[in-house]
């Protein structure tokens, strides 16, 4: 590793701590400005008496200056402990990470999904640039650019799941079953729908950027100069195209996930799926104030782990970066 | 016809299309009606200032020019019109071109396998042999066009015609940035391959550069070439030269003491001459 | 000379721009009727009428009746108004931002450069349901939760515009020039870096409400943006999806495409004030 990879990666690391500080504090604030009370969002229904609720209130701290609530809650948080939802009864860390598996599946196919299909569709209009294959590619992604994501999840539990019944209605493992009964073919007949509508949300990103980027390659002097020599548009897609353009949408995509993730809130909800969205969706709905600084902590440490991995890839692959500076002479 | 005519152009224009500041579609003519031959055996040179159109003649030859580019006349390769298939065809065997800038080589690939190109290892040997030729470690051929120098970028774009049998080579601005042993040795190339029977177009800014191996010259002004001359008539006195254009270049030579013609009812000099294949008048209106 | 070279291809320029103000033209109007439409719409068009429950699109309920009896279409022009309206002022509070941003961004530059990149990088980094969510519930919901949530949360791009083009006009040659012929900031700024930037900001600004418009309609299908009684396209949706396996497709389908449709109309008329500003982007 050369010294100016080193350099710029441990400046990028740095960098996203801090944010990752920003965010924590930002959240924080967030939620304990919020006009409910906490105590009352835990009780529900429950009656109690006042000393019962100062209790309550003792435990959690309620009654420190904010700054000290926050600093206990980095305390707890460096060691492991995230607090207890109001809304599940469980630590928050549990949630997390329960929640989140599911989600992963849900995302992971779907941001998989979309970057392949982006790309293959991207590279084929930018190949066809203004002729129709390009032109029915380009209004589609413009048109699903703008489309809402639970609209389009709405579209496809009326087509597949209401009038065909193809694919279940919702939720990840079919109704009344065990948790260990649910085999895997059941698992993906219930993810076919949400990732779907996921998938076809981010692909819009996608197309439009490697159908630009590819058409400026293929106007860029360098493949001018290829062309001069000969080289057959085939080998100018795959010499010249696919090498300039996969890094960044390779880096798009990473950088993507935070639309991503908003994404799966929208998904999650419309197909009941219980992931890491919907989850965000309860715990707003009850001020489960823990569980909503933990997901927003989480899903920035999301963020930031694709926005790190687009920058390590950019430092590794581009040689500007990995290699520094040129040779004199 | 002539069997040792090897290019020969005819009536060229090349024109951009695009849209001004009212949305409106404009036409702009970057070459007119331009005519060139190029002979077996011979270099001829192109010679110009800076931006008017010397680089789109040769992109125009190759048929690589942008989308919007429109073009108009005709051109003949060995007696055979030019067609852009038949361009397809002999472009990067018969006719080899050579780039004016580093920006012409691709970021993302070492400048060894782009001097390769899709020749594949086949061309590995000549590639080295290239290198060497002008003076370029071999080391070189693992580096990306970003961290060479501008005289390296230059010796690399001048490899590329190494690796192939061609006919024709179209050096667009070959020299500046080599040192000049290397600008020497690279012209003495382009003479030895010419006197091999190839035809070699050099287009440059450089006059004088062009006086040196060039056994034509054409002096190319706003888009059309106003008058092509042997090289012959450049030297002594000038009295050869046709085009006021060309004897007013060749009066402003260094050699022949700078003069720069005057305009006989306003007096001043070159800045305002418009030029046409008849001639050259100053564009006080006087003359 | 060089004007002689430009000719101009028959007539069909001016026709072209004449088009593309047409467009432009009928884009603000069709929005601003809907807008205006809504606002003024006798609420009774769309109150619960019993009789006319769950009734399929028809020519006298074009988007159809709900479960209440309800006129989808009434409801849905309603909630499109709406839409405009939170839009509207989101988006402009969001763009006065980006304009302060962006501009001390690059005027300051260095630590207030800094300061602003980093705040950019905040915003980003935080999916945006998630932040609107943590917003609402600070705010305590509502109106005025959905349009400072949007507000505050889109920005980040046209703040980076606004800075790149407020240092492409501070270098450029002329604004130099005034300032070594001793001509004052204020000068400067209202007649170089004003004119320059506000046309692109303009821009930016009507490409945000398509973003800003579906995210409300977004945090309002969560349940956190306005009320439940308010006729908006989110809750339209929303209370769509009780009603998807009794078959009422046309709940879920009319008021999203109307949704879409004007949307689409707000990149439209962005667009082609683009094209209008910056000719050259008329080639793509």
């Amino acid at each position: 590793m050369s010294k100016g990879l080193l350099q710029y990666l441990t400046a990028t690391v740095l960098r996203m701590m801090a944010l990752l500080i920003a965010v924590t504090m930002l959240s924080f604030f967030l939620v304990h400005n919020a006009p409910m009370d906490p105590v009352d969002a835990f009780l529900g229904e429950v009656t109690v008496s006042e000393e019962q609720r100062a209790q309550i209130a003792e435990h959690w701290g309620l009654n420190r200056s904010p700054v000290e609530q926050y600093l206990i809650w980095v305390n707890n948080t460096l060691h492991g402990d995230m607090g207890e939802s109001l809304t599940f009864h469980e630590p928050v860390t549990k949630v997390l990470g329960e929640r989140f598996r599911a989600s992963l599946l849900l995302m992971g196919t779907a941001w998989i999904l979309s970057g392949v299909l982006g790309m293959i569709l991207g590279i084929i209009a930018g190949v066809y640039k203004d002729r129709w294959p390009d032109r029915i590619i380009k209004t589609f992604s413009l048109l699903l650019a703008s489309t809402p994501v639970f609209w389009i999840g709405l579209l496809v539990l009326m087509v597949f799941a209401v009038e065909l019944q193809w694919f279940p209605l919702g939720l990840a493992v079919p109704i009344g079953k065990v948790e260990s009964d649910v085999t895997w073919l059941e698992r993906l007949h219930h993810l076919v729908l949400p990732a779907l509508t996921l998938s076809i949300t981010g692909i819009a990103n996608i197309v439009l950027h490697t159908r630009q980027k590819l058409i400026d390659v293929m106007e860029s002097e360098y493949v001018l100069f290829a062309r001069a020599r000969g080289e057959s548009l085939k080998e100018l897609v795959l010499r010249h195209g696919l090498r300039n353009i996969a890094l960044p949408a390779v880096t798009l995509q990473f950088a993507s996930i935070s639309e991503l993730f908003g994404g799966s809130v929208l998904a999650e909800r419309v197909f009941s799926y219980p992931g890491l969205g919907s989850t965000a969706v309860v715990a707003g709905m009850h001020a489960d104030a823990p569980l909503l600084i933990g997901i927003a902590l989480f899903s920035a440490l999301f963020v930031f782990a694709g926005n790190l991995t687009a920058n390590i890839l950019y430092g590794v692959i581009d040689p500007q970066i990995r290699e520094g500076g040129g040779i004199d002479g | 016809m002539d069997r040792d005519i090897l290019l020969d152009v005819r009536h060229l224009s090349v024109g951009f299309e695009s849209y001004n500041a009212k949305v409106e579609k404009v036409f702009f003519n970057a070459i007119s009606d331009l005519n060139l031959t190029v002979h077996k055996g011979e270099i001829v040179a192109i010679v110009g200032s800076s931006g008017s159109g010397k680089s789109l003649l040769a992109h125009a030859v190759m048929n690589i020019l942008p989308d919007n580019a429109r073009t108009g006349g005709q051109m003949f390769y060995k007696g055979e019109e030019l067609t852009p298939d038949v361009m397809n065809r002999l472009r990067g065997h018969e006719i080899a071109f050579i780039p004016q800038s580093v920006a012409f080589l691709d970021p993302l690939m070492q400048v060894g396998d782009q001097v390769v190109g899709t020749l594949g290892e086949k061309a590995r040997g000549l590639q080295q042999k290239a290198f060497s030729h002008f003076g370029l470690k071999q080391q070189v051929a693992n580096l990306y066009p970003f961290q060479l120098s501008g005289g390296m970028a230059r010796r690399v774009l001048l490899s590329t015609s190494y690796v192939t049998e061609t006919e024709m080579i179209i050096a667009d601005e070959p020299t500046p940035g080599l040192d000049l042993k290397i600008a020497i040795e690279a012209l003495r190339d382009f003479r030895v391959q010419a006197d091999q029977g190839k035809g070699v177009i050099l287009i440059t800014h450089d006059i004088d550069l062009a006086l040196n191996v060039a056994d034509k010259i054409a002096i190319f002004y706003d888009g059309r070439v106003v008058e092509t001359a042997d090289t012959q008539t450049f030297r002594g006195d000038g009295q050869g030269l046709k085009h006021p254009y060309s004897q007013a270049l060749f009066h402003a030579l260094p050699q022949n003491g700078f003069n720069l013609p005057r305009c006989p009812k306003c007096g001043a000099t070159c800045a305002t001459w418009n030029v046409d294949e008849k001639g050259m008048r100053c564009g006080c209106g006087n003359s | 000379m060089a004007n002689e070279k430009f000719l101009k291809v028959k007539s069909e320029g001016l026709n072209r721009r004449r088009k593309i103000l047409l467009i432009i033209f009928s884009g603000v109007i069709i929005l601003a009727g809907v807008c205006l439409w809504g606002i003024a719409l006798d609420p009774s068009r769309y109150a619960p009428n019993y009789e006319a429950r769950r009734l399929a699109p028809s020519l006298l309920h074009l988007f159809g009746t709900d479960n209440l009896g309800r006129d989808m279409f009434y409801r849905t022009v309603c909630g499109l108004s709406t839409s405009i309206q939170i839009g509207l002022l989101s988006a402009l509070i969001s763009s006065f931002i980006a304009l302060a941003l962006g501009s001390m961004s690059a005027v300051f530059g260095g630590k207030v450069d800094q300061m602003v990149s980093f705040m950019v990088d905040l915003c980003m980094g935080v999916p945006h349901l998630i932040l609107l969510i943590l917003i609402s519930i600070a705010v305590g919901g509502g109106a005025a939760g959905v349009i400072t949530g949007v507000a505050v949360t889109h920005w980040p791009n046209l703040t980076r515009v606004i800075r790149a083009e407020v240092m492409q006009v501070r270098s450029a040659q002329y604004v130099q020039i005034a300032r070594k012929l001793g001509k004052s900031n204020w000068h400067i700024a209202a007649k170089h870096i004003v004119p320059h930037v506000f046309p692109q900001y303009l821009v930016g600004l009507i490409l945000l409400f398509p973003h800003a418009i579906l995210h409300e309609a977004a945090i309002t299908f969560l349940g956190y943006g306005l009320p439940l009684d308010t006729p908006a396209v989110g809750v339209i949706l929303a209370e769509s999806m009780k009603h998807l396996a009794t078959g009422m497709w046309w709940l879920a389908f009319f008021p999203g495409i109307a949704l879409l449709l004007m949307t689409q109309l707000f990149d439209v008329v962005g667009d082609y004030l683009k094209i209008l500003i910056d000719p050259h982007s008329a080639r793509q």
